[in-house]
């Protein structure tokens, strides 16, 4: 025992000495204030990471993909193990998604795996959107953040309907064909940018290839890099708190970085795999196979997009057949302003709420703890319609599903979801602004104690709040700073040498 | 007893190892200790199982149960571990202020207008030469990235490949005559030697229809263009370009199943429902002497979604 101690220059031995020869180089003790970082602990903190683990297990099994998957639309005779197809004349990429299906050991839980993580991928963010929105933690000093945070979403939004035309079946295909006839329907360079993006008239022969590099590289590098940046400000902006017991604008209270979040966090990255690949197994997404391969003149019945594309559907759907023609020129706004222009003034209006917030409350201010969204009506009120808005939308793109199950006429559906566009969002604002104010009274929000009731000798029941236990859970002591230990009797160590550690943090 | 153990921690911050910011959270922590043992057990049985399953390619779900079940068991007990085990805290950090002080400020902005100013000020048109040079290599290096991708449209969206006297046929490429259909059927057709090609398939698509009716008119101008009650109509629908798949029969309706719009074909497709806001294009027919079905012409005005060149 004593024998290998005396070979580690260090007093904490082996792993000491690794430390002594990186920071010679890398200087990385200076960095320790990272591990007694502390995170603010509430759940609604865990929705950002779930979109972050998500986007982990998309880059994982996106990789697995790209090593089967062949982004080409020529031609093959089929000859592989899926017996219904083999014989016929189908593109390369479908081939190849089938075979990544059925022949490839662990590619069909690949390929599910992937596709269910893009949805929640993009569901985290629109709630973790949500959270942020609805607690004011967009404020100053972290508009730039919300900034990065909606530019995920758009690019999350683009790179999954980009995923989901690759694979050359045939409700992508027809997805592919929409989206050339949305960028078709713009006014003056609408023609140009289909035929320069797709090489010519609809479907061309690049597109898949062309989809493909923007999907697998381009995309993921950028999205990697604002991912980076998004979390290089919430380290250095430190992390927004809920007001609290001893919380205040100039602090954080929480768990520290080492060990207690490094353990809660990557146990959550394990869990989160872990949910992605049970529902890859269990839960059947995106079947190719029975969809059939893409051809221009067959299509499919009651087929939806991903959810994140619904309200765009929806929104074609509702949209009444307003062309304008005249002057020798053709604008299809039954096309552009559902599909191009609406989502641009919902993503500008966004991208700009910070700055509109700022101007309508003249608010400069830091702000470092978070809104109860009750506290704010009016904020929270115009999120609220801003949702509501999206959820009818979402609700339209099913109008003949619907119809169909309720055994209504789809001109009932239909006009109901015109009417319900309107007046659900205008109905959201008020109503929201109400609830909001009367919480404001009713004390919500305040932990509830339990009460212990006790009957007296008359047979009277008494209701008396319980008296708090010292060692419950949820009874908050005071903060500390996070304690730094050293071995007993070690000299090399005193007092001085930890303050002088603090003083050097940031 | 290991070396490790023997060794006293103590916090250089004046905190006592029993003080009760380091217990951990949980009442009972040898309970919880121990199921996390079960956990981290099953995880790692799991996790084999998944290697296993995979060895011996078992089915697609073996697989993602195995490695799902063992990477949330794993990561559970991980999560129980740091909640329950580890101190419970809280500890607190301070939050510095990001901003500089007034002076860095000052300096800062000082550097930037005055070291830049006393520059830029004496060479002003070199500076102004310079950024024409990188501006205009900007615009210019759009039109290779940019122009090289596709051809212009030109009449792209105007033509198809329906010619005077083409025949129609169906999708494997057989000649389609006037016995061929039961009335009220419908076969989707495409210019004879276009039905395996892609332009065939998505822009000359057109669906042939054989109403009851033998003297049929669409509309004014068109008398000759439905002979013995065959008419056909562009696939494409004028929405989206999504294919006018369905039709029923009773109503005489092209149905699009896309966004539901429907069209009249008894009234040369006039859109009744829908988002779609112009008829279909009618395909001229007429038959020879064999009795085989040919086009006219070619449609009379684009197929498909409006664009901006288009014409009313």
């Amino acid at each position: 025992m004593s024998k290998t101690k005396k070979q580690y220059a260090s007093p904490y031995g082996k792993i000491g000495d690794a430390i002594n020869e990186l920071d010679d180089r890398l200087g990385i003790a200076k960095g320790r204030s990272l591990l007694d970082k502390v995170f603010p602990d509430h759940w609604s903190f865990m929705l950002g990471e779930i979109a972050l683990y998500s986007f982990i297990v998309l880059l994982l099994t996106g990789i697995f993909l790209t090593l089967y998957y062949v982004p080409s639309s020529s031609l093959v005779t089929y000859n592989g193990s899926f017996m219904p197809l083999v014989g016929q004349k189908i593109s390369q990429a479908y081939a190849s998604s089938i075979d990544l299906s059925f022949s490839v050991r662990g590619g069909l839980l690949m390929r599910q795996m992937h596709h269910w993580a893009c949805d929640i991928f993009v569901g985290a963010i629109l709630v973790h959107m949500a959270r942020v929105f609805f607690t004011g933690a967009f404020r100053k000093p972290r508009e730039l953040n919300w900034t990065i945070g909606t530019s995920l979403l758009v690019l999350s939004i683009a790179e999954g309907f980009l995923g989901y035309s690759l694979p050359d079946d045939l409700v992508s295909g027809t997805g592919i064909r929409i989206a050339y006839s949305i960028i078709e329907s713009i006014p003056v360079v609408g023609s140009y940018i289909a035929t320069f993006l797709f090489g010519g008239n609809f479907p061309g022969t690049v597109i898949l290839g062309r989809f493909f590099i923007i999907h697998v590289l381009l995309l993921p590098l950028v999205m990697l890099g604002l991912v980076g940046g998004h979390l290089a400000l919430l380290v250095r902006q430190k992390h927004t708190q809920f007001p609290g017991k001893g919380r205040t604008e100039t602090n954080v209270v929480g768990t520290p970085m080492y060990p207690v979040f490094m353990a809660k966090t990557t146990g959550f990255l394990l869990v989160v795999g872990g949910a992605i690949a049970l529902l890859g197994a269990f839960a059947e997404i995106n079947p190719i196979w029975q969809f059939g391969f893409y051809d221009a003149s067959r299509i499919s019945y009651a087929v939806q997009p991903d959810f994140y594309m619904g309200f765009l559907d929806g929104a074609l759907r509702i949209m009444p057949a307003w062309e304008f023609s005249g002057f020798g020129h053709t604008i299809p706004l039954e096309v552009f302003l559902p599909s191009v222009v609406f989502p641009g003034i919902v993503f500008a209006l966004v991208y700009a709420w910070p700055g509109i917030e700022r101007k309508l409350t003249g608010d400069n201010e830091l702000h470092n703890l978070l809104d109860r969204p009750s506290l704010r009506p009016k904020r929270t009120a115009a999120g609220a319609t801003v949702f509501a808005l999206m959820a009818i939308l979402f609700i339209a793109s099913s109008t003949d599903v619907i119809a169909n199950y309720f055994k209504l006429s789809l001109n009932t559906v239909l006009w109901d979801m015109r009417i319900l566009t309107i007046i659900v969002p205008l109905l959201t604002y008020p109503i929201t602004l109400k609830i909001c104010r009367e919480m404001q009274f009713a004390g919500a929000g305040k932990r509830k104690t339990t009460n212990i009731v006790t009957r007296t000798a008359e047979g009277e029941y008494v209701a008396t709040p319980a008296p708090v236990y010292v060692d419950d859970a949820h009874h908050e002591l005071d903060a500390l700073v996070v304690p730094t230990f050293v071995i007993e009797g070690d000299e090399s160590h005193t007092a001085d040498a930890a303050t002088g550690v603090r003083r050097a943090e940031r | 007893m290991s070396e490790h153990e023997q060794r006293t921690p103590v916090a250089l911050t004046g905190l006592s190892a029993d003080a009760p910011h380091l217990q951990p959270a949980a009442r009972r922590p040898e309970l919880v200790e121990r199921v996390i043992t079960i956990l981290f057990a099953g995880g790692i049985i799991l996790c084999l199982g998944f290697g296993v399953a995979y060895w011996q390619n078992w089915s697609s779900w073996t697989l993602g149960a195995t490695m799902g079940g063992g990477l949330s068991l794993l990561g559970i007990g991980l999560i129980a571990w740091g909640k329950y085990l580890m101190p419970r805290g809280p500890f607190v950090e301070e939050r510095h202020s990001l901003a500089s002080s007034e002076d860095e400020r000052t300096a800062f902005a000082a550097a930037i207008v005055e070291r830049g100013g006393a520059v830029v000020k004496r060479r002003k048109v070199l500076g102004g030469m310079l950024g024409t040079g990188l501006g205009i290599f900007g615009v210019v290096s759009l039109f290779p990235v940019v122009r090289s991708l596709g051809p212009m449209p030109k009449g792209t969206f105007f033509h198809t490949d329906w010619k005077k006297g083409t025949y129609l046929v169906d999708i494997t490429g057989r000649r389609v005559n006037v016995a061929d259909l039961a009335l009220g059927s419908i076969v989707t057709v495409f210019p004879e030697g276009m039905q395996d090609t892609d332009n065939g398939q998505a822009v000359d698509q057109t669906v042939l229809i054989r109403l009851s009716n033998q003297d049929f008119t669409t509309k004014k101008g068109r008398e000759s263009w439905a002979p013995m009650g065959y008419v056909a109509y562009s696939k494409l629908c004028t929405h989206l370009g999504c294919p006018v798949g369905l039709y029923e029969q009773e109503l005489e309706l092209l149905v699009c199943p896309c966004h539901q719009s429907m069209f009249n074909v008894a009234n040369g497709a006039m859109p009744t429902f829908g988002p779609a806001p112009r008829p279909l294009p009618q395909l001229p027919l007429m038959v020879d002497a064999n009795g085989y079905l040919q086009s006219q012409s070619d449609f009379t005005e684009p197929v498909g979604p409006g664009f901006w060149e288009r014409r009313s």
